[in-house]
């Protein structure tokens, strides 16, 4: 298994791996993480095999290593997303994504009404449910449930 | 409360609550001072409400303050495509202090955060109303004696209303028994049953409008608004089931007060009105005290006669 993954998505020698996203959750955590800006290498992989989740992607980023506070805006998409910290070759820590007390600037209000579907503004939430997700925004007050995030 | 911005109930703690309505006494027994001159305040108005809107004038007009401002979007830059951010920056350049009041949820809080001046939120949408609630809570303080351990009926549109999600907030700091008396499509949504419940509040639900009326101390009643059925019908019916009549007060507390946030449509029969228990238009008038009231502490003014 390993193996096969090492040919399907080829080593870093330091950086990050994100493994275990959902496969169709891969673009979501590419843009979540500001990925698609990024100017280091990184290499995917998706719709691999994955016994736990069925279909799996798998990122992984060279010289970058993550702060928890960006990696734990993945839990609003998915909770098993687990992250290997590489150094020389080697996994130097294991890491599982939080769902943090806030989000800010990563959701969009589901509340049509809400001034942030206006205005040029930074949303901003605070999580009222970590285990089925719930939003609630700083703003209108409205609370986003887990099937009505939407990624801006 | 100086300096602080009023966008939400929820910003004043009990101590502010009590301060508010120490002050709204002083300015009810002395409504005509000075206080305020030389002092400019904004009233931005970007969807009509001429009965709050004329209350807030009239508190500062009686306080010798200035008021700019504009009714409704129309007559303001926003019609020209200005954000809410460039508006607010330019009027806090222009005035001590920002009362506003805008069609769009959470408008007051982000008006807040980009003005130099203080905000009070004259109502954003359907979220929050918070003077109107200090008003409430003034009147029933007023009429109580106290706001301690009082059996509460909201009655009406429960689902909606904001001033009764604000008010059960409010309340919920002095150990209040609830009462709810609505259609079932207008209940209290269960966020508000699982805050009661959080902290161990007692409430009772009702669709009958029935002589259990007689426990209150005080019944709020709302206007239910068209505009929340699909099926005109179905409002039609609905609309006529709560009101509420003189004949049905004849077994009610001798403290009972009826409060209304106003304008009424059909919900009070003009037959109550002459009733003592009626308050509504007293509960109006304690809004231009509250206001007062409102504005002097967030400005850091003492009344003349404190």
């Amino acid at each position: 298994m390993n193996k096969e993954k090492k040919l399907l998505v080829s080593a870093i020698k330091n950086g990050t791996v994100i493994d275990h996203i959902p496969a169709k959750d891969l673009f979501k955590v590419i843009k979540i993480l500001g990925l698609d800006k990024a100017r280091q290498p990184i290499t995917f992989g998706s719709n691999l095999v994955s016994r736990k989740i069925g279909k799996k992607a798998v990122i992984k980023i060279s010289g970058v290593y993550f702060e928890d506070k960006d990696l734990n805006r993945i839990a609003l998409i998915s909770e098993n997303v687990r992250l290997n910290v590489i150094k020389n070759y080697e996994v130097v820590e294991k890491k599982q994504v939080k769902v943090p007390e806030r989000i800010i600037g990563i959701a969009k209000c589901v509340n049509p009404k809400c001034i942030t579907n206006h205005e040029n503004i930074t949303t901003k939430f605070t999580v009222i449910n970590k285990d089925v997700i719930s939003l609630k925004c700083e703003y209108c007050e409205k609370i986003t449930d887990k099937k009505h995030i939407k990624i801006i | 409360m100086k300096n602080r911005n009023l966008v939400s109930i929820t910003d004043y703690s009990k101590e502010d609550i009590s301060e508010i309505l120490r002050l709204a006494h002083l300015f009810e027994q002395k409504t005509n001072q000075r206080i305020l001159e030389n002092k400019v305040i904004a009233s931005l108005f970007f969807e009509p409400s001429t009965r709050t809107r004329l209350s807030f004038e009239s508190a500062i007009n009686r306080l010798s303050g200035r008021v700019i401002g504009f009714s409704e979007a129309g007559s303001s830059s926003v019609s020209k495509g200005e954000s809410l951010k460039d508006t607010i920056k330019t009027v806090a350049n222009y005035s001590d202090l920002i009362i506003m009041r805008h069609p769009l949820e959470g408008s007051a809080k982000y008006a807040g955060e980009v003005s130099d001046v203080p905000v009070i939120n004259a109502g954003d949408g359907a979220n929050q109303h918070p003077t109107q609630t200090l008003l409430d809570l003034y009147s029933i303080y007023k009429t109580q004696g106290t706001l301690e351990n009082l059996n509460i009926f909201l009655i009406g549109d429960l689902k909606y209303g904001r001033t009764v999600h604000s008010l059960l907030m409010a309340m919920s700091k002095y150990n209040p028994v609830f009462n709810f008396i609505s259609h079932k499509k207008l209940r209290i949504p269960d966020e508000y049953k699982m805050f009661l419940h959080d902290l161990n509040i007692k409430y009772y639900e009702h669709t009958e409008f029935t002589d259990i009326i007689s426990r209150a101390d005080i019944m709020y009643m709302t206007r239910v608004q068209k505009e929340r059925f699909s099926d005109p019908i179905e409002y039609e019916k609905t609309k006529d089931i709560y009101i509420l009549r003189n004949n049905m007060l004849t077994d009610t507390k001798d403290n009972l007060k009826i409060l209304h946030p106003l304008p009424r449509v059909n919900e009070i029969n003009e037959d109550v009105d002459k009733n003592e228990k009626a308050y509504y238009f007293e509960q109006a008038k304690n809004g231009v005290y509250t206001r007062q009231a409102i504005i002097s502490a967030i400005l850091g003014l003492k009344p003349e006669n404190n």
